[in-house]
Order: C-alpha cells, then sequence, then structure tokens
C-alpha cells in the first residue's frame, strides 16, 4: 500500500489523443486482469476511470483530481466515499453505496461514472497497490507524470 | 678479414626502415652541468648494468663537446651502406658545405660486431645560403640525404657532438667505437630490445638533429599524427621510428616556434584538461591555449626518454608512467637512467634521488662559462 | 492501355485474435491508413497508404500489428529493381522528379565498414578507459601559427590572443536540420541535449524559433543560400556562424521545404509567406567565386565582431580537397563536409543517390591535402554523412576530423524509423512535421533524454576504443591513421584513404 501523498498531473502538450491511458485501465479494473480477455472475453466489459477530452489538437486525459476540498465527499449520504489517510485518495466502498448519484452531479470535472450494469458508481482508486498508477506508466508520451511527496 | 661479408645481406633491409620495431629498452644520460669533460668509459658502464634490458640488437651513444678544435663546424656522422651512397652522398655535401675536414671513424674489431656499414664524419660549413638560416639550411641537407640518397644516413648533425650507435650491445658498440678516448661534457646512451630478428644500424638510438639528440624507451601510439603535424610545418618523418618525432618535436617547438624548453615539454607531455582548469589563471590560459594550438604534438603511449641539446639534458615520462625514469645528482652531475642500479654503477652515493613524476621534466642547463677545452 | 498503380512496399498484418479495436492506430496514422468499422467493431487496414513507419506498430497495446514488406514481387533482376520500374512508372503517371527524404540507400561502398582499428598489447599497454583519465575533449577554431610568450619573474605568461573557439566535451555534434524540416519540438530536443551533454546543434536553414534564442551558447547559426531568418538578433545570439554552400545530400542544389510545411510559425521565423514552398537557390548569389565566399566570411566576422568562429559547410565532391584548401585560406575558422550519406527533409531522389562522394574518402583527402600546404591548423575539421555509431566517429577522426556532425543517427535516437517520407510533413513521430496535432507526440524532454543517453553511450564506446589503442587524448587519435587498417579494399581506396591493408604492421 502507498504511504506517500499521491497525485496524477497532466501535461497536455505532450497528449497525443491515443487513449491508451484508458485502456490499460480498464484491464486494470477488468476480472481477469489481461487484455484480451478484458476487452474480447469479459462481460460487462470493465469501464475506465480515466477519459481523454479533446478539442481540435488540443487533447489530455482526466480522472479524479482527489480535491483536498472534495464536493462528492461532502455529498455522499453513506459514506461510501472517504479519504484514504495514507495516500490522500478518495476511495469508493462499493458494499455503501446505493447509487443516488448525487457524487456524480456535484463533481466539477464529470470523473465520476455510472457503474456498468450497476447502480453504483465507478471512479479513479490512483491504483494503490501498484507502485506507479497504470496510466502514468503506459503513457507512450508522459503526458501524465505520478508526483509523490513522504508525509 | 672477420666480418667482411656481403654488406647487403647483413645489416640494412629488415628492421626499422621496412618495419617498424617496437623498443623496450635501457635509457642513461650522464651531464656536468659546469662542463667538465669526462670519457665515455662512465656511460659504457652504467649503461651495461642494464643489460637484461637489452638484447643486443642496438647500442649507441650521444657525446657532446668532443670536437674542441671543430667546436663551430657542423659534425656530420653519416653511415653508408655502399660506396656508392658514399659517393652520391660526397657530392651532396661538396655542393652545399666547405668540407674542412673529412675521415673515417675511427673503431677498433670487436668480436660480438660481426658486420658493419661504413661510417664517416664530415666537419662542415654551410656555403652559399638560401636565405634560410644556417640550422635550417643544414636540416634540409640532412633530411635530402635521408630521403633521396639511398643507402645513405645522416647519423649526426650537430656542432661539436656526436652520435655513435649500431648493431650490438651497448658496451660493445662503446668499445667498437673507442668511446673511451673521447671527453665530453654530457653522454647519453642507449640499449635496444627490438623484437625483430636482425636490426639496421641506423634504426638504434640515439636519433639525432642538428644539436638534439633523443634516446627513448617506449612506443608512441601517438605517432601517426605526430608525424603528420609536423608534415604541417615542412618536417618530413624519414626512418619510420618513432624516436624521430621526438627529435623533430623538441626542433620544431624550441627552435622554430622559441617556447622555452621546459614549456615545450610542457606540450609533449601536457596536462590533463582537469589539471590544466585548476590552475592559476595566467598559467590556466598559457596551458590551455598552448594545448589547443598544439594538440598534434602531444606524445601518447608509454614513453621515458632523455634529450640532449646545445644547452643541457632533458629526461620526461609519458603522463601516466609508464616507463621508468629515475634521477639523480651526485659529484656535481646530473644522472638520469631507466634503473638506479645504472647510476650506482658510476656514482654510489649521490646526494639525492629521485623519481621524476607523470609528465614533470628534468631539465638541467649548462652553467655559462666552466670548462671548455 | 492497363494503369497499373505502383504496388505499394508495406502491407500491414493484424492479428485478428490479439486485436482489440481500441483503434489507437486509427488515431495513431496520420497516412489514415486504419479505419474502424462501428458495426462490426472491428479495425481495417488500407496498405496502399502504408509508409512502413511502424508508429501504430509501436503504440499497440497487445502488438497485434506487423508492417511486413509486400510479397508481390516482380521477377528478380539486378539492374531492373523494384523501386526502378515503379520509379519510371510514377513519372509517366504524373511526370515532375521524385522527391525523397533522408540519406542515401543505394549501397556505394561504406569505407567504414572496410576499416578495421587496433589494440595496444604488451609493448604498448592498453588504458583502462573504466579506471584513468580519457580526454575527448575538443576545440573547434582557427589555431594559431605560433604561440608567443612572455617571460617574467612570474613565470611564462601568454601573449598571442587565441582566436574564438568552441569547446565541445565530445566530439560529436548535432548537424544542421532546418526548423521547417523538423518540428519545433525536436529542435528543442537537440538544444537542450546539446546544452547538458556540452557539444552544439546547428539550426540549419531555417532561422532559429524565439524559443530556441535561450539556447543560443550551445547553437551554431547557418546562413544559407535562402538567408532564411538571418537577421542581426539572430548573428548575435548563436556560439558560432556557418555558411551553407551545400549538403551532402543533395550537392549543387538548395534546400526544399514543401509548402505543407510552411505554417504560420515557420512563416514568421524564416520570414517567407504562409504555405509557400521554400526553395533555397542553388548558389549564394552573392557567392560566385572564392573571393566572394572570403567577403562574406568577413562581413560575417564583422557583424559579430570577431568574437565568433565563422565556417564554411560544402557537400563533398570530386574537387573537395583544393575546395576546402580555398575555404581555409579565404579565412574560414573551421570547415564542415558533409558525404554522399548525408540526411536530407526532401530532395530530388536522383541527386541524393548518385550525386557526391563517401565522407571517408573526402576526410582522408581533405585533411592530407591541407596538412601538405601547412595550413591545417587554420580550420577545424568538422565532416558528417551517415554516421551510425561510436565506431565510424572514431575512424573519422583517425582520419583526421577534427568533430563529427550527426543528425540522422539523433532524429532514430526519437524514433524516427527512416520511412524516407519527411517532405510530406505527415511524420507520424512528430519530427518531421508542422502539424500541431503530430508535433505533440514529441516530448522534447523525452527526446533531449535520449540524445543524451545515445551520445553519453557513444562517448564512451569512443573511450574504451581509444584506450584499447594506448591512447589517453584525442589529439592523439585525430590524424594517427596508424590505428586503421583496410579489409577487402582496392590499393587506390587505400591510397586514397591513407591507410594500410590489414595483416600490415607499422
Amino acid at each position: 500500500m502507498v504511504m506517500k501523498k499521491r497525485k496524477i498531473v497532466i501535461n497536455e502538450d505532450v497528449c497525443m489523443g491515443c487513449r491508451l491511458c484508458e485502456v490499460h485501465c480498464l484491464v486494470k479494473h477488468s476480472k481477469s486482469k489481461k487484455i484480451i480477455k478484458a476487452f474480447k472475453g469479459e462481460y460487462p466489459r470493465a469501464l475506465p476511470m480515466i477519459l481523454v477530452e479533446e478539442k481540435g489538437h488540443l487533447s489530455f486525459a482526466l480522472q479524479c483530481r482527489h480535491c483536498e476540498d472534495a464536493p462528492c465527499l461532502s455529498s455522499c449520504i453513506t459514506g461510501a466515499l472517504y479519504r484514504d489517510p495514507n495516500s490522500g485518495a478518495i476511495l469508493y466502498d462499493e458494499k455503501k453505496c446505493v447509487g443516488c448519484w448525487m457524487c456524480i452531479m456535484v463533481c466539477p470535472f464529470g470523473v465520476i461514472k455510472r457503474g456498468s450494469e450497476k447502480k453504483i458508481v465507478s471512479k479513479c482508486d490512483l491504483c494503490l497497490d501498484e507502485n506507479v498508477p497504470v496510466c502514468v506508466k503506459n503513457c507512450p508520451n508522459e503526458a501524465l507524470i505520478c508526483v509523490e511527496e513522504k508525509l | 678479414m672477420v666480418g667482411k661479408r656481403n654488406l647487403e645481406d647483413n645489416f640494412k633491409k629488415v628492421a626499422d626502415r621496412d618495419y617498424r620495431v617496437p623498443s623496450g629498452c635501457a635509457v642513461m644520460g650522464v651531464m656536468s652541468q659546469k662542463r667538465k669533460k669526462f670519457t665515455g668509459r662512465a656511460v659504457m658502464k652504467a649503461i651495461g648494468v642494464m643489460r637484461e634490458r637489452t638484447n643486443g640488437l642496438g647500442g649507441g651513444y650521444a657525446a657532446y663537446g668532443i670536437y674542441p678544435r671543430y667546436a663551430d663546424h657542423y659534425a656530420f656522422h653519416l653511415l653508408y651502406d655502399d660506396e656508392k651512397a658514399k659517393e652520391a652522398t660526397e657530392e651532396h655535401l661538396e655542393k652545399n658545405f666547405t668540407i674542412d675536414k673529412y675521415e673515417a671513424i675511427p673503431t677498433r674489431e670487436v668480436e660480438a660486431i660481426k658486420s658493419r656499414p661504413l661510417l664517416w664524419r664530415y666537419f662542415l660549413e654551410p656555403k652559399g645560403m638560401d636565405g634560410s638560416s644556417k640550422d635550417d639550411f643544414v636540416l634540409k641537407a640532412a633530411m635530402h640525404v635521408n630521403r633521396n640518397i639511398k643507402g645513405a644516413y645522416v647519423i649526426s648533425s650537430g656542432k661539436n657532438m656526436g652520435i655513435f650507435k649500431g648493431v650490438g650491445y651497448p658496451e660493445d658498440i662503446g668499445r667498437f667505437f673507442k668511446l673511451e678516448s673521447y671527453r665530453g661534457y654530457l653522454w647519453t646512451a642507449h640499449g635496444r630490445f627490438p623484437t625483430n630478428s636482425v636490426s639496421w644500424w641506423g634504426g638504434a638510438h640515439p636519433f639525432g638533429l642538428l644539436d638534439w639528440s633523443v634516446v627513448h624507451n617506449g612506443e608512441i601510439s601517438s605517432y601517426g599524427i605526430n608525424r603528420r603535424f609536423l608534415l604541417n610545418f615542412g618536417y618530413h618523418c624519414t626512418l619510420s621510428t618513432d624516436t624521430e618525432v621526438i627529435a623533430y618535436l623538441f626542433d620544431f617547438l624550441v627552435r622554430k616556434q622559441g617556447l622555452a624548453i621546459e614549456v615545450a615539454a610542457g606540450v609533449l607531455a601536457a596536462q590533463f584538461w582537469d589539471e590544466i582548469g585548476r590552475l592559476p589563471e595566467e598559467q590556466r590560459k598559457l596551458y590551455l591555449a598552448l594545448r589547443m594550438a598544439y594538440g598534434g604534438a602531444l606524445l601518447n603511449g608509454p614513453f621515458s626518454v632523455i634529450v640532449g641539446c646545445e644547452s643541457g639534458m632533458i629526461g620526461l615520462n609519458d603522463r601516466i608512467k609508464l616507463r621508468p625514469l629515475v634521477a639523480a645528482r651526485g659529484d656535481k652531475m646530473l644522472y638520469i637512467s631507466s634503473e638506479e642500479a645504472g647510476i650506482r654503477e658510476i656514482c654510489p652515493s649521490p646526494d639525492q634521488v629521485w623519481m621524476p613524476e607523470a609528465g614533470v621534466p628534468v631539465i638541467r642547463r649548462f652553467e655559462s662559462g666552466g670548462e671548455n677545452g | 492501355m492497363v494503369k497499373r498503380p505502383v504496388p505499394n512496399e508495406f502491407i500491414i498484418e493484424r492479428d485478428e485474435k490479439k486485436c482489440i479495436a481500441c483503434q489507437a492506430c486509427v488515431r495513431a496514422c496520420s497516412y489514415d491508413v486504419h479505419t474502424y468499422d462501428p458495426e462490426t467493431d472491428t479495425v481495417e487496414s488500407d496498405d496502399s497508404k502504408c509508409v512502413g513507419c511502424h508508429f501504430c506498430e509501436a503504440l499497440c497495446p497487445t502488438k497485434a500489428l506487423r508492417t511486413v514488406r509486400n510479397p508481390s514481387a516482380y521477377k528478380e533482376n539486378a539492374n531492373w529493381t523494384a523501386e526502378v520500374i515503379n520509379d519510371i512508372v510514377k513519372q509517366a503517371e504524373q511526370g515532375g522528379v521524385i522527391l525523397t527524404g533522408m540519406g542515401c540507400d543505394k549501397g556505394q561502398r561504406n569505407y567504414f565498414d572496410h576499416m578495421v582499428l587496433n589494440a595496444s598489447q604488451v609493448t604498448n599497454p592498453s588504458i583502462d578507459a573504466l579506471r584513468e583519465p580519457m580526454e575527448l575533449r575538443t576545440y573547434i577554431g582557427t589555431k594559431p601559427d605560433c604561440i608567443e610568450i612572455d617571460y617574467n619573474e612570474n613565470g611564462p605568461v601568454l601573449k598571442t590572443k587565441i582566436p574564438p573557439q568552441l569547446e565541445l566535451q565530445t566530439p560529436i555534434l548535432f548537424s544542421a536540420m532546418s526548423y521547417g524540416s523538423i518540428s519545433l519540438n525536436a529542435s528543442i530536443a537537440l538544444a537542450r541535449a546539446s546544452a547538458e551533454i556540452g557539444t552544439f546543434w546547428n539550426t540549419g536553414e531555417g532561422g532559429l524559433h524565439k524559443a530556441l534564442y535561450k539556447y543560443g551558447k550551445n547553437t551554431i547559426a547557418q546562413v544559407a543560400s535562402g538567408r532564411f531568418g538571418v537577421h542581426a538578433e539572430y548573428l548575435k545570439s548563436a556560439a558560432a556562424i556557418e555558411i551553407k554552400i551545400g549538403q551532402g545530400a543533395k550537392p549543387g542544389i538548395g534546400g526544399h521545404l514543401p509548402g505543407e510545411k510552411v505554417s504560420a510559425e515557420i512563416s514568421e521565423t524564416r520570414m517567407i509567406p504562409e504555405g509557400t514552398d521554400a526553395l533555397s537557390p542553388a548558389p549564394h548569389h552573392d557567392i560566385y567565386s572564392i573571393e566572394d565566399l572570403r567577403q562574406l566570411i568577413y562581413a560575417l566576422k564583422e557583424a559579430t565582431e570577431y568574437e565568433k568562429p565563422v565556417g564554411v559547410k560544402i557537400a563533398a565532391v570530386h574537387n573537395v580537397a583544393p575546395i576546402a584548401s580555398g575555404i581555409v585560406r579565404a579565412g574560414a575558422d573551421f570547415v564542415a563536409i558533409d558525404g554522399l550519406r548525408g540526411g536530407t527533409g526532401a530532395s530530388p531522389k536522383i541527386i541524393r543517390d548518385n550525386v557526391g562522394i563517401p565522407i571517408e574518402l573526402a576526410t582522408a583527402v581533405v585533411d592530407q591535402r591541407l596538412r601538405e600546404e601547412g595550413i591545417r591548423h587554420k580550420a577545424s575539421l568538422i565532416v558528417g554523412g551517415g554516421f551510425r555509431n561510436g565506431a565510424d566517429v572514431t575512424k573519422a577522426i583517425i582520419l583526421g576530423a577534427d568533430a563529427v556532425y550527426i543528425a540522422t543517427a539523433a532524429l532514430v535516437a526519437m524514433g524516427c524509423t527512416l520511412c524516407q517520407k519527411c517532405y510530406q510533413g505527415k511524420c507520424n513521430w512528430g519530427i518531421a512535421t508542422q502539424d500541431p496535432y503530430l508535433t505533440k507526440r514529441l516530448n522534447p524532454d523525452i527526446g533531449a533524454r535520449r540524445l543524451v543517453n545515445m551520445l553519453r553511450g557513444w562517448s564512451f564506446e569512443i573511450k574504451e576504443m581509444m584506450g584499447g589503442m594506448g591512447i589517453n587524448a584525442i589529439e592523439s587519435l585525430r590524424g594517427n591513421r596508424e590505428n586503421l587498417r583496410g579489409i577487402g579494399l582496392m590499393e587506390g581506396e587505400l591510397k586514397m584513404l591513407g591507410i594500410k591493408p590489414a595483416g600490415e604492421a607499422w
């Protein structure tokens, strides 16, 4: 488990809109964790928690910013969304979620999604069980950078 | 007569002229700063001690102050393969010089020296010069003989000095040339360990040019570029021995470019860039400029050299000291040698013995005045 | 007649079992090779557009793609190769001159592959590059005829004023690639890498973009026949100036930048209208003779107050030795020579492949000629034209070069796969393009990092080879042809290179 504050920083100058971050995020959150099986053998297909926004030649990949002053935390009626004190990430307890979708409505970045086939939500979890989040690791052009600081 | 075989077979076409021969060797230098003269016996004894460093395929000596009666003449020592070479050379010399005296270099029979070339010496004054300095004129004449006259080779061309060398152990060469009968104030000596079977008389050390004489233990890795660097300034290296470039480089840097000997030595064994960067401001600017301008003169590869010249004696090692060189002072003399044993053979208790540092020259000049007879 | 379209060189093989239809390849390809069909949820590939750049292959997350040579073949024919036949078809179809990019690929003798290096043993110890100092520092600029020294009580002091020099920590520089032929990100990567390593990059004939002025200390500003982007600020900001007379990829003609690559920023930097072809004139129209060149050299020296080295770049041609001699006597501080295999962003293919001589020969004859004339010290020699690795660099230095210019190798370090389509301006790797969708793909941080890695690797290789030869300073390697031997070369070639055949000792 990660014991440092972790943040993902975006460098939109070098994002090429290839969407490989979406592919690998999906695989990470799939059942099989294997790329071909995750895409062609799982139903329903897992959802990526990151999305590439594009306008003209400008593009960048956006995921939950794990805001210091997070509206989604205050909006959650059951406490399913909570902050992990070690990494500073906003995490999500599936069992407590009742699918009210208040968090989706208040998020200013629109990075919380309706879960596929479930009434509950899915959002970026900063890949706390990995040394480096998979979107950062697999970005071919270093448009996503992971910054960590010791507490 | 012993040793009168066909000269063709024996000493010329192999080794240095046609194949480059690397040298492991012994070097020795003895100098009296006050110009007090002594015979060749001392230096013969000293080089004899270092016999293990040689294998009898080359030995030689340079002696300074040995021709007091012709002190202002250029003394040419010449080696000829045959009479034809001698005639062609003498014709060239007669055209360009007044020959005030000439004779065969006196030698004695030595058991170990089986065959020998013709060895002659001439005391010359340049005549009708072409506008260049006397030294340049003489240099050109010597280079002409070496390049263009087949079978002739100028061994030394300095004033009041001479080089004696050939194929054989240095002690034998010394006896062959009767060096005990000469008196000089600076003697250098060399013994060779070439890796070919037969050597060529001209390929032994010392190598000489005007007043410069060089004995060298080592192999110059940078030879290819040193030679071409010199070409840029009009020096043609003709003898495929790397020692040649050392003599030419000293002549170029000191005589033509006017650098002090210490500075010239600092060009040949230049300090590392980092070291230059740490010198005080003025020195740093100077040595940076020297290394930038004279990069092609840098000597790379292992070497110990002893250089004799009309102002004194120089001992120098390569920048990372890959060959031995020891210096000593005693009896008002300076000794430089490959081995301390060589020095102690002729000076058993020197006042001071030291190992010169890598790339740092040992330079001693003659004191002005002093005995000159 | 039945028109036969020229068969494409490459076809795309897609492993359907592995393809996950993520569409990365669709987004990747600027030539529109791949398309996604939402009805069948599959990706299809149109081979006829593929240029073989391997970008889609590199990106594919499941390695489902392979770029393969099109097996559709003509009967084997040594003289009438597929390329020769296809070129005729193209010209019959459209007329005009066939363009291409990068350097000559026709395989005239590469002398580097026929020269081998020495190593010292027994009589002369080799030097351990891992543990001993090994010096690669190089100074580019004219060296004085002699050094005058004042000897006073404090010791010797330098009297001669040393002319301006460029200090290089390694004998490798980045050769001219104009902003226009390559993207701004590529130029930034080159500039940053030069600053980090301690060497120099060259602006080429595209002028200097505002964002690059801060790298001026490591910049060589080129003044080419079109004089694109040449103004006082430009000259003053650089560390040295290079007058470009010719380049190896197209001796005798000027630079080409097709209109497709002239964007707004290019237009501003080069001072030409947007979208117009930038065709540099063949000669400088103020240099028709050596006297004219001398005039320009001194005009530039005056303009920069004699504080910067001013050099001249020429292509390697038959008379390169006398030309170089003339240039040195005209006052140039360095002569840059670009050989037959030099690269380019755009050139007529027929000229790229048939005009000029290999750099190895040019280096050898120029170095020898300058030494014979006694003027070798008056100008440094920088050579370029298809250097592929540290061994090529070492061999060129042994032949006599002071330093080596690389460009193709630098682009390969940044992703280039030599598809030779630079002139189209659609480089998928973001190098030879101005399209903002594509230029993003070259992250200048990554580019600079990779260039620094490559130069460090090459520099260490050179040090190891030098140490192996018993040499610890590059001045002793430079021009030291005893360290090279030829293999499989004819006598005339050995003579031209000034080296002995392998097997012969000193």
